[in-house]
């Protein structure tokens, strides 16, 4: 492998952990359920996303090229269903929106 | 549509037999080449609107990676900020597309783009509700995602 694909490997990987670690940071810091899921599923899957395909250019086998990049498109794929199936289930137990919330057009529905 | 998919795939699979190889790089190259060659027939085999859905199908799929780039980078940028004054809000968005999987298709874009998240879909599937981190302005927001990924996938997927 050569130093200049070395250095871009690194530098993924640790762009890749930077946003993973934003992602918690956004956890802590965020006001409630629905502002929280937005730093998971955005930042989290690109973190993990980045860090899975500088493993596949590390290696540099077709196999786990394929499998890294097929893992990529699952979390593309599974990550916003994922934050979408937790926020409707917080809405419909009663989780309100923190009182920062200006509109809530979704409490106005067949109530 | 599907037809000219699998002669794709067909092709594909007669150049691997061909080379005497069916590794995966040369069974994309392939259908790469079969992709060429329907393209030479365009006019004979009718597959332009099949190579045009092609095309903006992988549109798609960049807008969608360009999305979740930029929507990581300003999630980022809110969180790091030293004070955190946002005006989170779920806005009602009324829905163009019917069909099942291009709602679903929608809510996902949605939930992958900057500040917003789609949280649940009315009953009678016209319209999207979304959560969005920081709407000062309602109708700026839906005309953005009217404009740019709803007629994007209307036009992959009509």
């Amino acid at each position: 492998m050569t130093p200049f694909l070395e250095i871009a490997v690194g530098l993924v990987l640790v762009i890749g952990s930077a946003f993973s670690l934003i992602a918690t940071l956004g956890l802590l810091r965020l006001k409630d359920v629905y502002m929280r899921m937005h730093a998971g599923s955005k930042a989290g899957t690109l973190g993990s996303g980045l860090m899975l395909i500088a493993l596949a250019v590390h290696t540099g086998e077709v196999d786990v090229l394929t499998r890294a990049l097929a893992g990529v498109v699952f979390f593309l794929l599974t990550a916003p269903v994922a934050a979408h199936l937790l926020a409707k289930a917080s809405y419909e137990v009663g989780y309100r929106p923190c009182s920062d919330t200006h509109i809530d057009e979704m409490g106005k529905r067949d109530t | 549509m599907t037809g000219l998919f699998l002669i794709n795939i067909l092709l594909a699979l007669a150049w691997g037999a061909v080379t005497g190889s069916f590794a995966e790089v040369n069974l994309l190259f392939g259908f790469l080449l079969g992709t060429m060659a329907l393209y030479l027939i365009r006019e004979q085999a009718g597959s332009d609107r099949y190579l045009r859905r092609f095309w903006l199908i992988f549109v798609l799929a960049m807008t969608f990676v360009y999305e979740l780039v930029l929507s990581a980078v300003r999630v980022a940028s809110i969180v790091l900020r030293p004070k955190i004054e946002l005006k989170p809000g779920i806005i009602a968005y009324p829905l163009t597309v019917d069909r099942d999987f291009e709602i679903t298709m929608l809510a996902n874009l949605i939930t992958l783009t900057p500040g917003t998240l789609s949280v649940d879909v009315s009953d009678d599937r016209s319209t999207l509700y979304i959560h969005c981190i920081d709407v000062p302005d309602k109708q700026a927001t839906i005309d953005d995602i009217k404009n740019s990924f709803e007629r994007k996938i209307l036009e992959a997927f009509r």
